[in-house]
């Protein structure tokens, strides 16, 4: 160390004084404190969405907030039970993984392993695209498109319903899960596929037994983090899905989701600190506690496959 | 591997119906590659269709306006501008320094990992959760209104776990020999960042940067949240004034019953997707300048 210093002290290009040490250490303190914002970003939606929550939760029970049937927070009478919009998005959410699923994966067998490198440079961007497009756009696409067409298939099927939201949003996740479970099966070692062929499996054998099983755990996380995306997305189903909180399994029906009510509530602008206001964070506080735990799962899938792995 | 054992079981003698059997699977696997490209062609021909008629000179110069004929989307626009101006050079700083941090700094400890998942955590919280934070940070608890340094400040805070995962992966991909070339000669390790690390890296982050901000002006959700309007006739003069962005004013159009307001709608997602087109074809555009740069 202390030959190293003679040798700064001799040059005249860097100079390295005590000053320079002071402002090392400062620039070190500065970046520090940039990495730190990220983790009070998630301090402040906690803080933000509970204590915002809290006064929400000062008038009306959680028990009554998680298992009534029942949302009416603006016209009388009132009923605080946010089961109908958890229904809501659930259904939405499945109508689009039970799409999105088999389509995504299917794309990702053939990109990782059928298509030729040509191919796959030219297929994968435009599927990246897909992911790209801002989702005010699906939601425009959804009700002056898909609800149309599917009306001609299903007369009575009203305009705002949960079908057509839930095939749209299958469109928009599935290059989540076709890319992340690609990268899963591209990290599968060459070694296992060529010991599979050297048994004498043909192509789809060695990609249905042997890759898919063995990137199963990337699969499956793939599969969870395309369904958080899908319970929190917004816009789209804002404009598709409707604005009716009704518990229903019926896909032909107008619902209302989580999301879609904080924006139908932000919209009315509500006076700050009134019952409805606080509706939408005690909301926000549940949407973000779902979503949180189904990431935390598909990244703990993962990282266990990874481990595996490398 | 008990696959082993099972293999007779596994693999059936017939090869020839075997290998028909993959064919017919073959075309289904690659129906699902056509599936997602002919919905995104189905989607923007559609657009371009409902739209095209609609798009004219005033249609960029107008305030939207209860006619159709004359509405057009002015506020929105400049509203999109003041807020990724502003957005961005919140976030752009921020992100380069966490991520600098991260890959040059911090020690290998428990507290840089909660770091890291944490970043990687909020990465998947949903864009209307940030419209709520803002809607309660900024707007309220610190004052600063539905104007646009609030919607600036929440997309901001939306899109730093992009910035800080493009611009570490972007200072990782810079070889060790620069830093240690730069410390040879006798640089302390903040000109070793500033002369020698972020120069090379800068390009990638730029590009990194670029994808971000393109993900900030298509988002409309949290925009929602802090704004609550829908309907602007003027344009932001100062931070602190109220706004509207191209989504939003899109979203106004598409809630409308009327033929005419879906038209617009159609018109203003063009212009959208011509505005992200065009930051995507420059992010890929220095990518590629990069590439051949250091190839040479």
């Amino acid at each position: 160390m202390k030959k190293n210093k003679d040798i700064t002290t001799r040059s005249s290009v860097y100079k390295r004084s005590a000053s320079s040490k002071i402002e090392g250490k400062a620039i070190k303190w500065i970046l520090l404190a940039c990495a730190l914002l990220s983790v009070a970003t998630t301090v402040g939606i906690v803080v933000s969405l509970v204590v915002q929550g809290w006064n929400f939760f000062m008038e009306v029970s959680l028990w009554e907030f998680l298992t009534g049937t029942r949302w009416s927070p603006i016209l009388k009478p009132r009923a605080h039970g946010v089961l109908p919009l958890v229904g809501g998005t659930m259904l939405v959410s499945i109508i689009a993984i039970l799409f999105a699923a088999p389509v995504g994966l299917g794309a990702a067998i053939y990109l990782s392993e059928y298509a030729a490198d040509r191919v796959r440079r030219i297929v994968k961007p435009v599927l990246e695209i897909l992911a790209g497009v801002p989702t005010i756009v699906y939601g425009y696409f959804a009700l002056s498109f898909v609800t149309p067409s599917l009306q001609k298939v299903i007369p009575n099927m009203i305009v705002f319903n949960a079908l057509s939201a839930g095939l749209v949003m299958g469109i928009m996740i599935m290059p989540m899960i076709s890319t992340l479970s690609e990268d899963a099966m591209m990290s599968v070692p060459r070694s296992l596929r060529n010991g599979a062929y050297a048994l004498g499996a043909t192509r789809l054998e060695v990609a249905s037994r042997v890759v898919v099983p063995a990137a199963l755990s990337g699969i499956i996380s793939s599969f969870i983090l395309a369904v958080s995306r899908a319970i929190g997305e917004t816009m789209l189903v804002t404009i598709a899905a409707g604005a009716t909180p009704r518990l229903t399994a019926n896909p032909l029906e107008s619902i209302q989701t989580m999301t879609a009510y904080i924006v139908q509530l932000s919209l009315g602008e509500a006076a700050f600190g009134s019952l409805e206001y606080n509706t939408i964070f005690a909301v926000g506080l549940l949407l973000f506690f779902i979503t949180l735990i189904m990431n935390l799962i598909g990244s703990l899938v993962v990282n266990k496959w990874r481990q595996k792995y490398e | 591997m008990s696959s082993n054992q099972a293999q007779s079981s596994l693999f059936p003698e017939n090869l020839r119906k075997r290998k028909r059997f993959g064919q017919i699977i073959y075309f289904l696997l690659l129906s699902c590659v056509l599936i997602g490209i002919v919905s995104l062609l189905i989607l923007l021909v559609r657009i371009l269709f409902d739209g095209i008629d609609w798009l004219s000179w005033h249609f960029l110069t107008n305030f939207p306006s209860r006619h159709p004929e004359i509405a057009g989307m002015k506020s929105a626009i400049f509203g999109t501008i003041w807020t990724i101006a502003l957005t961005g050079s919140f976030t752009v700083p921020i992100g380069i320094g966490a991520a600098i941090y991260l890959e040059e700094y911090s020690p290998k400890s428990w507290f840089t990992q909660i770091i890291e998942i944490n970043i990687s955590n909020l990465a998947g919280v949903p864009s209307i959760v940030y419209g709520l934070l803002g809607l309660a940070l900024f707007v309220q608890w610190m004052s600063i209104g539905r104007s646009v340094l609030a919607g600036a400040l929440t997309l901001a805070l939306l899109v730093l776990p992009i910035v800080i995962l493009a611009a570490r992966e972007a200072i990782r991909a810079v070889p060790d020999s620069y830093r240690q070339a730069s410390y040879a000669l006798g640089s302390t390790k903040w000109q070793t960042q500033k002369y020698v690390v972020l120069p090379s890296a800068m390009p990638s982050i730029l590009t990194g940067v670029i994808l971000a901000l393109s993900r900030a002006i298509g988002e409309a959700a949290p925009i929602i949240a802090i704004s609550a309007l829908v309907y602007l006739t003027f344009i932001p003069t100062n931070p602190l004034s109220r706004f509207t962005v191209m989504p939003i004013q899109i979203f106004n159009w598409v809630s409308r019953p009327q033929d005419e307001f879906r038209g617009l709608a159609a018109a203003g997602i063009i212009i959208l997707l011509l505005i992200l087109l065009g930051m995507n074809s420059f992010a890929i555009y220095l990518r590629n300048r990069y590439q051949k740069q250091s190839e040479e």
